[in-house]
């Protein structure tokens, strides 16, 4: 596989080496001439010096024949632009861009730039696995398919435990796909009865968890 | 008709004026709140004197778009010194807000005409000082 790396910072140039060492054949762009020379020293012809928004600078590092190209400057114009001309006009397969500031996610949505990494996602994603707040989980985001995955505690005294399945007052849209109880997790039919302490996963549209999880919460709220 | 200008730099602000001159209404956004000054000379009373207006703010936040007033502007036209900002805000501009004329500055003369292709108005100050000069020279 071939891999230009745009940027050539700490995120940059950490992946342009790991990688080189799994064998991939990649090119590290970078615009700052010292840091460049700094690379250099280390990756040798696998760094190119330039500013990679300009077209020539792609064609140079062969961008035609790329397999992935990787947006990781610390400016979301620069990393959008590089992504929506190596899409659109070099018509490379893959792409994947760094979004530094997650207020602009939306405009790297709006110029189909997809997928747009946002360390700042990430990290609130580890921390809400971490400390679920209302005993709520992310599992999954299914963007493009518009679903997702959630994990939920039933309170003690929610409305749901005690309750069979088919009973549970959920919106249209969602579903209960299993129920993790004493570290055992089953698929539920629908006469199962969810009990108080139980993880259920459930499968829905998103925007819907705000009308699911008062079921499952002590006082009703979400 | 009411333009929406985003970028109060030499460019920018000659345009506004002469756009409020000619009895268009105007809005500036600019990020640096002196850039309010370079409205200001030449003309009798401020900016808004002159019926102009002025909000601070960078382009990428929509919020400052929206109080610029965005959403009813017949015209966009990105003159920040950035090329790529320019072209990012323009997009947004036609895309999001389905702003009807959209034109933006391109520096880079081959981005401009790659975009061009691609439907936007691109202008490149570049394009015509390469091509002034080549006249100036007499080089076909």
């Amino acid at each position: 596989m071939y891999v230009i790396v745009i940027g050539g910072g700490k995120v940059g140039w950490n992946l342009a080496r790991e990688l080189m060492d799994k064998g991939e054949e990649v090119t590290l762009i970078e615009e700052d001439r010292r840091r460049y020379l700094v690379i250099e020293q280390e990756l040798e012809h696998a760094v190119q010096y330039g500013d990679a928004t300009e077209l020539w600078v792609l064609e140079r590092a062969g961008i035609a024949r790329a397999d992935l190209v990787i947006a990781v400057t610390g400016d979301d114009e620069d990393n959008m632009l590089v992504c929506q001309v190596a899409k659109e006009k070099y018509l490379v397969d893959r792409i994947i861009a760094r979004v530094n500031n997650p207020r602009n996610l939306q405009h790297f949505k709006l110029l189909g730039i997809q997928p747009a990494v946002s360390a700042t996602d990430l990290i609130l994603r580890l921390i809400e696995h971490e400390v679920p707040r209302y005993g709520l989980v992310h599992l999954l985001a299914l963007e493009e398919e518009k679903l997702e995955i959630i994990e939920l505690e039933v309170a003690e005294g929610s409305a749901a435990a005690g309750m069979r399945v088919q009973d549970i007052r959920l919106p249209e849209g969602s579903l209960i796909i299993s129920v993790l109880r004493g570290g055992e997790g089953f698929v539920p039919k629908a006469d199962t009865v969810v009990e108080g302490g139980d993880e259920v996963l459930l499968v829905l549209d998103p925007g819907l968890e705000e009308l699911i999880t008062p079921q499952f919460t002590e006082d009703g709220f979400g | 008709m009411f333009i929406l200008i985003v970028g109060a730099g030499r460019v920018g602000s000659e345009v506004a004026k002469v756009a409020v001159a000619a009895g268009h209404e105007v809005s500036v956004l600019d990020e640096d709140p002196l850039s309010h000054e370079r409205l200001d000379v030449g003309g009798d009373g401020t900016w808004e004197d002159r019926g102009g207006r002025f909000t601070v703010g960078t382009a990428l936040e929509i919020d400052a778009l929206i109080e610029a007033g965005i959403e009813e502007a017949d015209a966009f036209i990105a003159a920040t010194h950035g090329d790529n900002t320019n072209l990012v805000i323009a997009q947004i501009a036609a895309k999001r807000f389905e702003v009807g004329r959209v034109i933006v500055r391109v520096m880079d003369p081959y981005r401009a005409a790659w975009y061009a292709e691609q439907g936007l108005e691109t202008i490149s100050p570049t394009a015509h000082a390469i091509q002034m000069f080549r006249q100036a020279l007499e080089i076909r």
